[in-house]
This record gives structure tokens, sequence and C-alpha cells, in this order.
């Protein structure tokens, strides 16, 4: 039994299939990408899997139990957390706050113990700033730990999202194009990065456009397109699927269903 | 079963008045998201500037169509002056909410002041310009038939404004999208001015209509029955007009019906027991549209 | 040596004066915790001085009661004189009615509040922004509907007289001995430090992400209904607590209309104005708009008229040019981590955003 096992799901927008009996599956460990152009339903899988959209079809496993139809609370308690395409930090918050409300799921003292701020409530909460900020300096926001999220450049406000998913302790994480909007010198990093996550035991799921990312890092591929999954393989047999590359680069674009 | 006609032809003809204040909320909820607290305000002001210039002699209908034409242009101003600014600044909204309500304090009290209007109450020319009806024992007043034909014409003319005017057509795409809409060249400044002016000169007539029916006035007469139109327009679904009037004669009628059986102090908070009801059942009004959330 | 800040701005008045405080941080608060003790027994403390300085901390207090609901988790209530009310009858209830002490029957007050604040809240899942606005709005004017029209038990629109001072210990609070001052002083202390407390758990930061990202917290695992639910309860004591202290102090005398929407609005301009969020704005705030109508008029006779335009005109002046409040602004101090968190760092030696900061 695989790890996250993903089959049929199916998701319409009115008249629109935006996911069509898409199955796929993550072994633990792997870093698996999940690609196709623009408007291809990738952060709609996401959507799907992480609970914000209830399936019209399929099913998902998730470490042998089943996790459609769960709330969004449930999924990440479960141990799968995500970033976004859209950048959805809480940009008020300092990044260390930020990874903070990541750990809230883990953190168990009661309204009453912090109103009083008893012995458990301090430990409790210096554990937990401690993970953060060890977090924090092992993606190398080290130096962010006090700085409001909004005053971040776009490329450390990406890191922050993916600190903060991995705050909650989650064993996958599902990140939606984490290099957008990164120099090739911080997507290099970026890349790195994620490779240590692998080495730390997390399985990562990736949405990436960074051809350059997903091809270095991942274990295995799979592509997305109109909806529907049209192919799936290691990423020197991609490059080279002529389904993939007509996706690309021929035939018609439709209307943008993603974000 | 006398009464209770009484009550609810009471009812039809306040609750279309309220209508014509729930449109100016209505309109720039639509098109701002914003509740506009100094509505209120402004409906008040239109009954002063009526009362200012019938003691100037113009005669009734001029003084009406003087006071419709400076509350449009007063709202308008409170738009560009207090408002505008905060958007392109893009405020938190509840910096643009306490705003409204500082104009309607500045508004209101401006009206209080003793050279200008004075905060005791002051007699307003009636709207019985004709024999009151009488059908069996229930006496219809002619201010409140006035009340009853003007509002349905006026909303009349306005749902042709929204619906079948380029203007009206600005209105609804600035609704749906306001970034796009400029973008198609739609000048969305001059089309906002111009939605609060609607909105003001609906709420001046709300006040020649409402006040002509009483008989009196005072500055603070907007606050309560402003809070009310807007209880309308939300029960209707905010942003839709015909839902401000609907919402407006559901309000009327249900406080009108309310005071008749259980005391006066019900009938003002009757509107936010409707408003509450229908907001748990439909968050979007009776007639509202449902947004969709996107992630 | 200074840490680095990354984006905080590292110079400039606000750095400066906040590192200062940061630094004298014992000092200042002795010196104002002693002033605020002596201040009943100084010679300005006459009876209108007292008054208006009671009346300055319960609107703080009221205003740190919608702070956790607007400020921390971003719902706004046009109707916290609703349970302003509420404590205020409660407690005035208990105390003439059923001969309760006033120390419980303030409990209770708070209590019965947060139990009303929990209803209020239920409409929260389904509606925000705007429309959960209206909702409170709704909310107040209903309690004011049942205030004025349950006869039997509020007495309807005369109100509630003879409402007895609060003693303990044989020891009677009225205005003259300061009594008010130090009942309101010490709650909203106490207030004070709550709100401090929450902010800085798990709870303060749930709700403070639910504010700036509603579903980005729920899918990092935070319960979003419960909060919300929460952050009303808590809000609703709050207010409920500061509405059973206003039953005593107002001549032993409450009715309705002491709880009408514009009391509501009064709340939320004190927040806003204060700054959003802060504790500090609360008590500016409070003391701002509460002093401005006192003290206005007699240092501008001419224009008494005029005061409540210059409050329209200060309300829209503010909003324009500071919306986040006066005080309202993003602290340059770095977090606030425990003890223990600086202590094992430091031991470390990777301080956070210190010079040895382990950037790859």
């Amino acid at each position: 039994m695989s790890f996250l096992n993903v089959e049929g799901i199916t998701l319409r927008f009115g008249g629109l299939t935006a996911v069509d009996g898409v199955n796929f599956h993550v072994e633990q460990g792997e870093i698996v990408s999940l690609i196709g152009p623009n408007g291809a339903g990738k952060t709609t899988v996401f959507n799907m899997l992480t609970g914000v959209y209830r399936l019209d079809a399929g099913q998902i496993e998730f470490m042998g139990r089943r996790i459609d139809g769960r709330t969004p609370q449930e999924i990440v308690t479960l141990g799968i957390a995500r970033t976004f395409q859209n950048l959805r930090l809480f940009p008020k918050m300092r990044v260390i706050e930020n990874v903070l409300v990541g750990a809230h799921i883990h953190t168990n003292y009661s309204f009453f113990q912090s109103l009083f701020r008893t012995p458990a409530f301090r430990r409790e909460e210096s554990e937990k700033e401690l993970r953060a900020v060890e977090i924090l300096e092992s993606i190398g926001l080290g130096h962010r730990v006090n700085d409001y999220a909004e005053g971040l450049p776009y490329g450390e406000q990406r890191k922050v999202e993916i600190a903060r998913a991995m705050a909650t302790d989650a064993k996958l994480l599902l990140l939606d194009e984490p290099a957008a909007g990164m120099n090739p010198a911080e997507s290099e990093e970026l890349l790195r990065f994620i490779l240590r996550l692998k080495e730390a035991g997390y399985t990562v799921l990736l949405i990436e456009h960074d051809m350059r990312v997903v091809m270095n890092i991942s274990d295995r591929i799979y592509v997305l397109d109109h909806g529907k999954r049209i192919a799936e393989g290691r990423p020197e047999e991609i490059v080279n699927d002529a389904r993939v590359i007509r996706a690309y680069l021929g035939g018609e674009r439709e209307a943008n269903a993603e974000d | 079963m006398q009464t209770f006609l009484g009550a609810v032809i009471n009812g039809l003809a306040l609750g279309m008045a309220y209508a014509l204040i729930a449109v100016g909320y209505s309109m720039v909820f639509g098109v701002l998201r914003l509740i506009n607290f100094s509505h209120g305000a402004v409906y008040a002001f239109g009954a002063y500037m009526v009362f200012f210039f019938v003691s100037l002699k113009l005669g009734l209908l001029a003084s009406i169509l003087l006071s419709v034409v400076i509350s449009g242009l007063l709202a308008m101003l409170v738009d560009k002056v207090a408002l505008e600014p905060l958007r392109k600044k893009k405020s938190i909204p509840i910096a643009t909410l306490i705003t409204t309500i500082g104009v309607s304090f500045i508004i209101q009290n401006v009206l209080s002041i003793e050279y200008v209007f004075g905060s005791e109450r002051r007699a307003f020319p009636s709207t019985n310009l004709f024999a009151n009806l009488s059908i069996g024992n229930i006496t219809i007043q002619s201010s409140q038939i006035i009340m009853l034909i003007v509002a349905v014409l006026l909303l009349g003319v306005l749902t042709f404004l929204v619906q079948g005017t380029k203007v009206g057509l600005a209105m609804r795409a600035i609704e749906q999208n306001r970034k796009a809409a400029h973008l198609a060249g739609i000048n969305v400044d001059l089309v906002i001015s111009f939605t609060f002016f609607i909105g003001g000169a609906c709420a001046a007539i709300a006040g020649a209509l409402i006040g002509g029916y009483y008989g009196v006035i005072n500055p603070g007469m907007g606050s309560t029955i402003g809070l009310k139109a807007f209880a309308a327009a939300v029960v209707g679904g905010i942003g839709v007009l015909h839902g401000a009037v609907v919402g407006g004669l559901v309000v009327g009628v249900v406080e009108c019906v309310a005071a008749q059986y259980l005391g006066s102090n019900v009938r003002d908070p009757m509107a936010f027991v409707i408003l509450i009801l229908i907001l748990i059942l439909k968050p979007n009004g009776l007639f509202g549209k449902k947004g969709i959330t996107k992630v | 040596m200074k840490k680095k800040l990354g984006t905080i701005r590292e110079n400039g008045f606000l750095y400066v004066f906040e590192h200062f405080i940061d630094a004298h941080r014992a000092a200042l608060i002795a010196l104002l915790a002693l002033l605020a003790i002596a201040f009943p027994y100084t010679p300005v403390a006459d009876r209108s001085t007292q008054r208006i300085v009671t009346m300055i901390l319960l609107y703080a207090m009221l205003g740190m009661g919608l702070n956790v609901l607007t400020g921390y988790a971003g719902m706004v209530s046009l109707g916290h004189a609703g349970f302003y009310g509420i404590g205020a009858y409660c407690c005035a209830l208990l105390t003439t009615r059923l001969n309760f002490s006033f120390w419980p029957a303030l409990l209770l007050a708070g209590c019965l509040a947060a139990l009303v604040g929990f209803l209020l809240g239920l409409p929260s899942l389904r509606l925000s922004g705007t429309y959960l606005s209206i909702v409170t709005l709704g909310f107040c004017e209903i309690v004011q509907m049942v205030l004025k029209q349950w006869d039997s038990v509020t007495n309807g629109n005369y109100g509630i007289r003879n409402i007895p001072k609060p003693e303990l210990f044989g020891h009677q609070f009225n205005l003259q001995n300061g009594g008010f001052y130090q009942i309101i002083l010490a709650l909203s202390v106490l207030t004070a430090l709550g709100c401090l407390a929450i902010k800085r758990s798990k709870y303060g930061r749930a709700f403070q992400a639910i504010r700036d990202d509603e579903l980005a917290a729920g899918m990092m695992g935070v319960r979003t209904a419960r909060y919300k639910i929460l952050a009303f309860v808590i809000s609703a004591f709050i207010t409920g607590v500061a509405g059973g202290f206003y039953s005593v102090i107002n001549n032993g005398y409450i009715e309705p209309n002491n709880f009408v929407f514009n009391v509501s609005v009064l709340i939320i301009s004190v927040v806003v104005v204060g700054g959003l969020g802060t504790i500090r704005g609360m008590f500016f705030g409070a003391a701002l708009l509460q002093l401005f109508p006192q003290v206005f008029p007699q240092v501008f006779r001419f224009l008494n008229e005029w005061r409540f335009v210059i409050y329209g005109v200060l309300l829209v002046a503010a909003m324009r040019f500071r919306p986040q409040g006066a005080l309202g602004w993003q602290s340059t101090l770095p977090y606030p981590l425990s003890r223990r968190t600086r202590e094992e760092l430091a031991h470390r030696s990777v301080l956070p955003g210190g010079e040895k900061g382990a950037t790859p």
C-alpha cells in the first residue's frame, strides 16, 4: 500500500470538469512532481487533497486511512501540510508567529494555562519557539525571526510558508510552486533545501513550473492536462514524452481554471 | 381585522419610503462593499433642505426638487472628500466604516446647531395634499398614498436606470469587478460619484415623504430610520434593487403590525429581528447573489 | 550590541523610543503603578477628575474587550453596547432583586454576557465581514428591545434604581473615597494582563491568523469556527464585566438608553482611534475620546455647540491620516521569546537574527 494513494478523483465546477478521474500515488520518502500547463488542475488536486474541495468521485488514502471528505483541520493533523501558489501568509504577524501557527495543532496547553502563564504553558511555549527557530534556521531564515511576514521579499515569504508547513509536523508536504518569483540562485538553494527535506524523512509532492527544479529533484513526475493525467514517469522519461511536449507546446489552451 | 388591515396599509406606505432610503445603502454597498452610515444623516439633511426652501416660500414641489439636487451633491461630496481618499489608499474596511460614522456625526450635528436649524423638532409641511381615502372603517391618508405612488414611480425609474442604461451597466460592471471595469474604460470614479448622487437624491425624496407624513422633523431623525432602512436593504439582499423594495416593504409591514399588537417599544427593533432571522437562514438576503470563494 | 532586525527599521524615533521603554521597563512600570495608586489621594483628584478618569479606564476596558474580537480576530462588532447592557442589567438585577453581593454579581454579569456572546458568535460561522457586523448591530437593537419590553424583570423604560454601591469587608467603594477608581483600575489592569497573555499564546495567534487569512489558518489546523466563537465569548465577557461595573457608578441608576448604538460606536472609536490590536491604544483612545467632550467646551466655550461636529471631523481625519490608530504602530522590538528559549539559544550560541545566525 502506498503512502498516499489517489484513485479516480474528480471535481466539477458547474459544466467544467477541473479534475477528471486522476490516479496517482506517492511512496514514503519520495519527491513527486505534478506538472502541466496553466489550468491543468494541479492546484485543484492540492485543494482536494487538503480538504478545501469535496470530491465528486474517487478516493484518497493517506497512510492507510481514507482522507477524502475530511476537514482541512483533520487532514493537517493526520500529517499533510501545504503551501499556496499565491502566498497565504499571515502578513501582520511576525515570521516566528507564522511558524508557531503551524505548530498550533501540537500545542496542547489549555486556555486557562495560557491565561495564567503556568509553568506547563511556559515549558511548552518555549519548546515550540525553539523548534520554530530551528526550522527557520534550517531554511535559511534565521535572521528573519523577528520580522513581519509582509515585510519580507517574495522568495523569503515562500520559504516562510514552507517553514510553517513543516511546523505542523507533517509527513507529506505539498508545495505549490515554491520556486515562483525566485531568482536562479534562490531556486538553486531551494532545490537543495527540498533535497534536504527528503533526507530528513519528509515526503514531498510538488507543483512547479521551473523545469530545472523539477527535473533535478523529482523521483517521479505526473503530468496533468485539462484535468486528466496524461503521463507518468521518471524525469528522463517525461522530457521525451510526446504527449507532454504536445500539451506544453501545441494544442489549444483553455481558460485558466486554477488560481 | 380592521386594525390589522390599517397596520398593513401603514406598513406598505412606510415600507416604500424605507425602500427609497434602502436603495441608497444598497447601491453604494453594491459598488463599494461598504455600509455608508452617513446615509441616514443625508436623509435628515434632505428633509431639512425641503423645510428650509419651503420657509423661503418656494413652494413644496420646487423645494423638494432643490433639496433632491443638493442632497445628491452632499452625498457625492461625502464620497469625494472622506471616502475616496481612503479607497485610493486601500485602507482597511473598518477605517472607512468609522469615517462614514464620523460624517454622519458631522451632518447631524451641524443641523442641530442653534443658528442652523437647532436641535428641536420643527413642523414640516404636510403632504396631505388631497382628501383622505376611506374604505369602510379604514382611513388612508393622502400623504400615505403619495408616499406609495412616488416611491413606486421612483423605484421604477431606478430599475430602468440600473438595468437599461449605460450608467447602470457600468455600475453593475464595477460591482462585479472594479479593476476590470476600469480596464474596460469605465470611469469608475465618475460612476461611484453618480451612485452616491442617486442615493442622496432618493434619501432626500424619502425625507420629504416621511417628513410630510409625520408633519415633524428633527436632526436625529435619520439615525434610527437609517439603520432600519439599512436592515431592509440587507433583508432583501443588499446590492439588489428589487431586494431593497421587498426588504423595505417587509420591514414596514412587520413593524407596523408588531407595534399595533405588541406595543410601540418593539417597533424599531423589529427590522433587526427580521434581519437576523433572514441572515441566518439566507446569508445573502432574500434576493442576494452568492459569492464564490477562491483559493 | 544590537541585533539585526532585517526589514524592521533600526533608526527613527519609534525604534529609539521603544528600545528606551524596553530598557527601563521595570522602572517605568513601577512609576506608573505608583502614580496610579496614589492618584485618588492627590489634590487633583476632585469629584469631576475622579469621574473622568474612572470613565477613561472603563472605556479602556470596553476597548480591550472589543479589541479581542476586532483587533485580534478581525471581526467588527457594531453591537458591543448590547453586551455592555446585558452585563449592567445582570449585575444590577442580581444586587437589587436577589441581594447578591457586588463581586459575584460582577462575575456572573461577565458570564451571562459571555453566554450571549457564544450565541452571537454562532452566526459568525456562516457570515463574515460586513454581514457579521450587521448582525451585531441588529443584536444591539434587540437587546434594547428586550430591556424596554420585559417590564417584569427590567422595569422597562424606567430602568433600575437604587443599585447598591460595592462593599468589601464593610468598606464601601464610592466616587468620593476613590473606590470606583480603584475598582476600575484593578479591572482594567487585570484585563490588560489577560489580553496580553492571550495574545502571546496559541489562542491569540490563532485569532490573528484568522484575521489575516482565515482559509490559511484553517489549513494549518486552526479550528476556525471554535476560535471565532471563543473570540466572541472572551470579548463579551470583558464587556459584560465592564457593564456590571458601570451599573454601580451611574448614581445607582441604569436605563435602556445607556446602551444604545451610539455607545457601540464610541467603543469601536476607542479601539480604532487608539490603535487596533494594541493594549496601549485602548487606554489612549479612551482618554482622547472621553477627555474631548469634557475638556473641549471648557477651553473653547464659544464652540460648545460645535463639539460633536468637531468630534466627527476628528474621527474622519484620524481615519484619513492615521488609519492604524494613534498608537497602532508595529513594534520594532524583537519578538518576545520566552526566557527559557533565549537562554537555550544563547547556550547554543545561535541567536535568532544574531551575527552568528546559521544562514546557509
